[in-house]
């Protein structure tokens, strides 16, 4: 399995929006959480109560600082998870097949009793997507909440990923981005979303908005008629109150 | 990347006896009865042992058989299929030399391109990685397979050969180190097209999405001093290429063939070092890690 | 080859079990997954936001995701405990609930029989105040409160005087409607879920964020734009906006004059003693003149037209509308943008810019909403106007000195743009609006073996008020309500055990304590602290005598006391989010909330709410015994059942008993009220009628609603307070009126900090000369104070904490990322990791709140980074200003309020080569709970 779908029937993936997301870590551990109840083996952690804790996550939020040209530095929070490539050089690489896309839609999956944790899919991945379990030593990664989004046993509008439903910024849309009429396509083309290192070739399925311009409020020159004083020359201060009562 | 000693220590054995094999199937030296069963042994406990050290890296190795199922698009599958074909054939061939006295050229030179074959398709496994720009390069598996037939001649004591081939690896090496501390670079992927934050302004990791540690962080950001790395680099061209030539160059003695090979080796495990420590992935961009 | 067959409609789980999240106070509805494990046991496999509940509507923060990590922590105390090594050591042994009480009871009954102010009874993060109070009431001491003092009283009070209700989780923007969201020192807020999700509407409208923050995270990271204001300047910046809108007539003056204070007649005259206070008639309703009639009127008599100018001669003495006061104030150019400017960091044109982006917004987007509503003086209104500008603060301006005075400002600025209570504006969650004079005044009034003479808690409206003994010392520990802090609506439990160990005001014997980590983050002076928790008299017995604490886990505190409650976790006990203390309304509903048991504890623990029921009972308390001297409550549940507050008025406002069937907020008692609770999900909420939906205090429409409901008993219409009268009276007594007098070294403070219209002031730096860098800390999103570390998961996102210094100041003193630098304030020094951050106040730095962590608490390694490398900034904090000389102890906190300081630190940084660990290094406390497992790799069941 491990050759690529010629293509598949849907792309269904996350638009993540960086102009909304607060860096709160919320779709980080509700996806911990999600993950370790469901698909595949839990998500363990090591010395969870020690010196050196770590532990297998899905998703996880960086931030980096931007410094423009001109003007304050920015803050942008950053969510990352696997992006479902269309050209996933995880998938190729695998050499037992446990990698692989579905052809329904898209999703990159490992096939965990297939899976030999060699970790050359990890050294393929250029987002760092993939992490190998330390206690069932078996190569984890996002399925996209593939037992939710279909999943009959919960609720029609819970059938998103877990961190999707979690966001409470809703700075995560999850759908069909190979349908150019669905909302995170329409989404897409509106706020021009983007691939990350698309030099890579893998042609990602989750894209990125790109936060807002900042601190771009209009010089005061712009807004100066909103303050047009009451008189011009003041004239003390029962002048000003005559004219300021004027609309009343 | 982490320079895991199994990883070292599979690619520096493997690629000796398999290096070895090559000259074996080509039947320098042309050796029979038990002179050959030593060769072959040397040439099988090096290959294989590599191997099985290749497998403490695994995390399920009792699943290994399932490694050889992708063989169309996976490197490691044909890795696989390459070296146990380079083994079997190899195998009948020097069943043929040690237990018949014979020597089924055509087979031994089909051994000797799947032997060589395999240290090829190790070396793409690297190689083909865009993730790892230093790596992603036709010198990849020039550097290892020149290393690769150098050792073998080493092993199969063809001095002449030896000593060529020797050179001729230094070379690829040299070039190998200095074309790749610009790979990064040159690769155009930087924390701009990261995060195509890029068009802002100047970016710049703030806080990591975690304070402790992680596999990403375990596997591939390795970080190594520039001045370590050239006294390491130094270390290693001079025990791998410079010593075991000017021992060559001496008077053949079977100590002194000894002391070249194993300085030989001890240079390739230093060179191998190199080859994993100072690749870097590009997902330690994410990390702010460069 | 073919892909893998999967089974893409799984089981999730056996049973939902919905309740109420509490890894924080934002309370979010939360939907419990039951899974059963191999021995066919329910256990809790996985923790979702619960769809349908008002506060989160399914999304869930990272804490609330990670509870089954806080319920299963190693951490979790398993029996009571009886301290058996020193104070502070952490040695324990477990003891049986009935031997808890004994000793409890041992030194509790003496003391209420006798000088019942010797129990201090303080509860941190408590959300039971209303029954936590009642039980304090019932033993009679004064001494109670919740953390409110040390948190953000600031904003409470300031809110309340002002106009009813507050920012805080009390009132929110009208997020459907509002195009220009300004928000001021917040990092993350009680409000966690709501305020995410209100951005994340506005920001998909494309709306405008602003971020006043010295600190460019979170929040402020997705602003629009980002204010990067100078600490503790932020009244400055707001009243230069006031002068700029009030110059330029920006302001909603028909709002003004019918809804505020504005056109309120004061007393002019200087020798008056009611010099500056309100004109009142005879029924003390506020006075102002009739536009159609010209002449005096009260306020809320039908069909008056206030006039904002008019003045009034009445016996000789002029009177003037509070509106004059305010011109004559702010339009004096040292409010003038030029004139502030420099103190606030921030350009003089951004500050105009930004006033007039607020009158635009206000004034030429406003809208209409097609809503008839009829207003207090009967006048009924075709529409209702919007002005799309919201506000929202917390402690970044309120853990000032100067908070109260700021908050205030802020209201004021959003006052006089009209948006409170109208569409696009803020808007009160019930049971606000609620003005100050409808709240309780404190109480103080103790008699030995009775209970106190009223709540403890309260609002001042004058000398009168105050809780002062006939001597005229201080009635409570805390010296609350004195004049040293005259307003301090919540308490100071930051002065609580300093108090205590000094003896000032008295001494006390038993100090009761709930939820609260005193003897680590939550205090000032940590150091300090720990020294006066272990501090001995010279017949060798601890300066406090004794110590009873409650928490659910090993946390730092639990090491100093003497006798433990252990308490459960969330999932295992009753709880009670009531309308009577901090309920969970929106906007336009009211709501309420239970906790349940969705598990029983399988350790010896409690609800500390149920250990109070049996404790009440033993001691005797009326109002916990029957009249047979039996137990009244066998547990919290049946309290919260049957609990009356006043008839028909109970803890929870759901499924209450009516003459025809079950009926919302009044009613009588309903046996199965939890099982209605629990079978609604967890929570009751009752949306507002249409028509009461905006411009509540003044919508008759509201204010029924509001009386049937049992908010409260008759209609209250009232006038915002741009002009707070109560303030007016203090000042006054400092001038010399009246017998209720202040000590001499308060009067000039009094008259110069409690003006009746906002000022700003800077605060008092005295002794902190060559400290210059302002130090501040931020909640993480994704931890809640202390807890946070004890939970394997979000351990490992903040393990710990550098100090973030300005690229100047990174600069200047030689640092690059990973240094050590060590930062020293006049009451100490602490040495830490340093990075770099640019967005970020020149002047500023700054580092995540709580992290550190003491060595061997909370279950984990003695080596946890948490401790060789987190650190607190708190060791640098004092609860007192630096000595000024006059041999008096002055609290670093408002002196309007008592409101800790935080935010007033001041610092000055070394580099220092790198120490083995963070410094202070104190040894660590020994584990009553051992430590936690080495791996982790659970899934309940399949
Ligand atoms: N430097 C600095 N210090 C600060 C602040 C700051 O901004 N900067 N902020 C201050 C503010 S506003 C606050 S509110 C305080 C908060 O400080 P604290 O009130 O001390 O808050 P927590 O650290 O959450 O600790 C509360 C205690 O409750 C315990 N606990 C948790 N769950 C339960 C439970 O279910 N039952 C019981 N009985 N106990 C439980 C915890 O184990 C912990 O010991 O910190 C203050 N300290
Ligand atoms: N995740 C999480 N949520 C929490 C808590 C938690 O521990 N964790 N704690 C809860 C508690 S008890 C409280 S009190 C609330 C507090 O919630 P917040 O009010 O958000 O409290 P802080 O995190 O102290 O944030 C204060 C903010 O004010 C800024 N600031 C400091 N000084 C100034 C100033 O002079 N001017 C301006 N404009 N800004 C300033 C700081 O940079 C910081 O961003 O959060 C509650 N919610
Ligand atoms: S939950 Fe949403 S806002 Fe929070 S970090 Fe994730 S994407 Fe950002
Ligand atoms: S993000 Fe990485 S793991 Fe996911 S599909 Fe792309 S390459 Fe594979
Ligand atoms: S770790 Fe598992 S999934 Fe990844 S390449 Fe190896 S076998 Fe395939
Ligand atoms: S889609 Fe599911 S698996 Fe992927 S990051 Fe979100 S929660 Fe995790
Ligand atoms: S904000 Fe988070 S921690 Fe707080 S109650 Fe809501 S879900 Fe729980
Ligand atoms: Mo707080």
């Amino acid at each position: 399995m491990t050759t690529l779908p010629e293509t598949t029937h849907k792309k269904l993936g996350l638009v993540i929006d960086l102009d909304t997301c607060v860096g709160c870590h919320a779709c980080v551990i509700s996806c911990k959480g999600w993950n370790t109840e469901n698909y595949g083996a839990p998500l363990s952690d090591q010395d969870p109560y020690g010196a050196d804790p770590s532990g297998t996550f899905l998703n996880r939020v960086h931030s980096y600082e931007v410094q423009p040209a001109e003007g304050a530095a920015q803050l942008i929070h950053f969510p990352k998870s696997c992006l479902h490539c269309e050209d996933a050089p995880c998938v190729t690489v695998c050499p037992t097949g446990a990698s692989y896309k579905r052809v329904e839609d898209g999703i990159v999956l490992v096939n965990e009793s297939d899976c030999i944790g060699c970790g050359l899919c990890a050294w393929a991945c250029p987002y760092g997507a993939r992490e190998m379990d330390a206690e069932e030593k078996v190569m984890k990664k996002c399925t996209l909440c593939v037992d939710r989004i279909y999943n009959e046993n919960i609720p029609e509008v819970d059938r998103v990923p877990s961190c999707v439903r979690t966001c409470p910024a809703g700075a995560r849309h999850f759908g069909d981005l190979g349908d150019p009429d669905s909302a995170v396509s329409q989404l897409v083309a509106e706020r021009g979303g983007m691939d990350l290192m698309p030099e890579q070739g893998t042609k990602p399925v989750n894209k990125y908005l790109p936060p807002r311009p900042k601190d771009a409020l209009p010089e005061f020159d712009v807004l100066a008629p909103f303050l047009d004083p009451v008189i011009a020359e003041p004239k003390g201060f029962l002048g000003w109150l005559d004219k300021a009562l004027e609309k009343l | 990347m982490h320079p895991a000693p199994s990883v070292i220590f599979f690619s520096t054995f493997s690629g000796l006896g398999f290096g070895l094999l090559f000259f074996l199937g080509f039947g320098f030296p042309a050796v029979t009865g038990f002179t050959a069963f030593a060769f072959f042994a040397i040439a099988y406990v090096l290959a294989v042992g590599g191997l099985i050290a290749s497998t403490f890296h695994l995390g399920h190795p009792e699943r290994a058989l399932k490694a050889f199922t992708q063989w169309r698009s996976s490197w490691l599958s044909r890795e696989g299929w390459c070296a146990v074909a380079a083994l079997l054939v190899m195998a009948l061939y020097g069943a043929g030399l040690v237990f018949l006295e014979q020597r089924w050229t055509v087979l031994g030179i089909i051994g000797a391109f799947l032997s060589i074959g395999t240290v090829f398709t190790t070396a793409m496994i690297y190689g083909q990685l865009k993730t790892v720009p230093r790596w992603n390069t036709p010198l990849t598996p020039a550097y290892l397979l020149s290393i690769s037939i150098a050792g073998g001649a080493l092993m199969a004591g063809q001095i002449t050969w030896a000593i060529a081939l020797l050179v001729l690896a230094g070379a690829v090496q040299v070039i190998t180190w200095t074309m790749g501390d610009n790979a990064f670079e040159s690769a155009g992927t930087d924390l701009a097209s990261a995060t195509q934050l890029g068009n802002i302004g100047t970016v710049r990791s703030f806080e990591p999405p975690h304070t402790g540690t992680n596999y990403l962080l375990r596997e591939f950001v390795y970080v190594i001093g520039r001045k370590h790395a050239l006294k390491l680099r130094v270390i290693a061209l001079g025990l791998m290429v410079v010593l075991p030539v000017l021992v060559l160059l001496l008077p053949f003695n079977h100590w002194l063939a000894l002391v070249a090979v194993l300085s030989h080796v001890a240079g390739v495990l230093a060179s191998r070092w190199l080859f994993f420590a100072q690749a870097e992935h590009v997902v330690g961009l994410y990390y702010g890690k460069r | 080859m073919t892909q893998p067959t999967l089974d893409l409609s799984p089981k999730v789980s056996d049973e939902i079990r919905k309740t109420t999240c509490y890894m924080c106070a934002c309370r979010c509805g939360i939907n419990v997954h039951m899974k059963k494990d191999d021995a066919g046991e329910l256990r809790v496999a996985y923790i979702e936001g619960n769809r349908d509940h008002p506060v989160n509507q399914g999304v869930l923060c990272a804490k609330g995701s990670a509870g089954i990590m806080q319920h299963n922590a190693p951490s979790r105390l398993r029996a009571p405990l009886k301290r058996v090594g020193p104070r502070g050591s952490g040695e324990f042994e477990e003891i049986s609930w009935d031997e808890a009480y004994d000793i409890a009871a041992s030194w509790l009954k003496p003391i209420r029989d006798t000088n019942p102010e010797k129990l201090a009874f303080f509860t941190g993060r408590d959300q039971s105040q209303s029954f936590t109070s009642f039980w304090a009431q019932n033993f009679g001491t004064p001494n109670y409160a919740a953390h409110g003092g040390f948190c953000s009283v600031n904003m409470a009070a300031a809110g309340i005087y002002t106009m009813g209700g507050a920012f805080w989780e009390f009132g929110q923007p009208d997020w459907d409607h509002t195009k220009l969201f300004m928000l001021f020192g917040v990092a993350e807020d009680h409000d966690s879920n709501p305020i995410k999700m209100g951005l994340g509407k506005i920001k998909a409208r494309g709306a405008r964020v602003i971020g006043v923050n010295p600190i460019r995270t979170g929040y402020n990271a997705v602003a629009d734009d980002w204010v990067g204001i100078t600490p503790g300047t932020d009244g400055l910046f707001i009243l230069a906006m006031v002068h700029c809108l009030m110059k330029a007539g920006k302001m909603d003056l028909t709002y003004l004059a019918q809804y505020t204070d504005a056109p309120v007649l004061l007393n002019m005259d200087e020798k008056s003693p009611d010099y500056g206070l309100y004109m009142r008639d005879e029924n003390g309703k506020q006075l102002v003149i009739d536009r159609t009639t010209g002449k005096l009127a009260p306020f809320d008599r039908p069909g008056v037209k206030p006039d904002l100018s008019a003045t009034h001669r009445a016996k000789g003495i002029t009177h003037v509308p509070v509106f004059h006061k305010m011109a004559e104030k702010y339009l004096n150019e040292e409010y003038a943008p030029e004139a502030v400017a420099d103190r606030c960091g921030i350009p003089a044109n951004r500050i105009r810019a930004i006033a007039a982006e607020l009158a635009r917004v206000a004034f030429d987007e406003a809208f209409e909403l097609d809503q008839e509503w009829t207003d207090f003086r009967g006048e009924t209104h075709k529409t209702m106007t919007g002005r799309p500008v919201s506000f929202h603060a917390m402690r970044g301006i309120s853990a000032h000195a100067n908070g109260f005075q700021t908050c205030r400002a802020l209201h004021v600025l959003q006052i006089i743009l009209g948006t409170v209570e109208v569409p696009g504006g803020f808007r009160f969650k019930p049971p606000y609006p609620k003005p100050a004079s409808a709240h309780p005044k404190p109480h103080v009034g103790l008699t030995p073996g009775a209970p106190l003479n009223g709540p403890h808690l309260g609002f001042v409206h004058g000398p009168d008020d105050l809780a002062l003994k006939e001597d005229g010392t201080p009635a409570r520990i805390d010296k609350a309500f004195t004049w040293e802090n005259p307003m301090s609506a919540h308490g100071l439990m930051h002065m609580v055990i300093s108090n205590a160990h000094a003896g000032d005001p008295y001494k006390i014997d038993t100090l009761f304590m709930y939820m609260a980590n005193m003897s680590w983050n939550s205090s000032m002076n940590t150091g300090g602290v720990m020294e006066m928790l272990t501090d001995k008299d010279e017949n060798g017995d601890y300066v406090i005598p004794h110590i009873i604490y409650s928490d659910a886990y090993s946390s730092e505190m639990v090491a100093y006391s003497d006798l433990i409650l252990p308490d459960t976790t969330y999932l295992e006990r009753h709880d009670c989010i009531s309308l009577l203390d901090r309920p969970i309304c929106e906007a336009d509903a009211m709501a309420d909330a239970i906790r349940w048991p969705v598990v029983e504890p399988d350790r010896n623990v409690k609800g500390f709410q149920s250990a109070l029921c049996d404790l009440g009972a033993k001691l005797g308390l009326p109002g916990f015994v029957n009249d047979d001297g039996s137990q009244k409550f066998a547990d919290y549940a049946d309290y919260i059942i049957n609990h009356e507050r006043r008839p028909g008025i109970g803890p929870l406002a759901g499924w209450r008993m009516g003459d025809r069937g079950l009926q919302s907020g009044r009613g009588g008692v309903n046996a199965s009220q939890i099982d209605n609770y629990i079978e609604n999900g967890g929570f009751f909420v009752e949306h507002v009628p249409e028509d009461a939906n905006y411009y509540k205090p003044w919508n008759m429409a509201y204010q029924k609603w509001a009386v049937d409901m049992g908010l409260f008993d008759s209609p209250q219409p009232y006038l915002f307070s741009l002009y707070v009268e109560p303030m007016r009276k203090f000042q006054l007594a400092a001038e010399g009126h009246g017998d209720r007098q202040p000590p001499n070294h308060l009067r000039q403070r009094i008259k110069d900090t409690m003006s009746p219209l906002p000022i700003w002031y800077e605060t008092d730096q005295q002794g902190n000369e060559g400290y210059t860098i302002t130090a501040l800390t931020q909640r993480p999103m994704a931890m809640y104070h202390s807890w946070g570390s004890q939970n394997a998961w979000l351990r490992q996102l903040h393990g710990h904490n550098p100090l973030y210094l300005p690229t100047k100041l990174m600069q200047q003193h030689d640092l690059s990322d990973g240094d050590w630098a060590r930062v020293s304030s006049p009451h100490g020094e602490i040495t830490v990791p340093v990075m770099e951050m640019a967005a970020l106040n020149e002047n500023t730095v700054w580092t995540w709140n709580a992290i550190g962590k003491r060595k061997g608490a909370w279950a984990l390694d003695k080596d946890a980074p948490e401790a060789t490398k987190g650190f607190l900034l708190n060791h640098l904090i004092h609860e007192l200003l630096p000595p000024k000389g006059d041999g008096l102890r002055w609290a670093n906190s408002d002196p309007i309020t008592g409101q800790a300081a935080w935010f007033d630190l001041k610092v000055r940084i070394e580099k220092t080569d790198a120490p083995k660990e963070s410094r202070p290094e104190y040894p660590p406390i020994t584990s009553p709970v051992g430590q936690g497992p080495d791996k982790l790799a659970w899934k309940v069941g399949k």
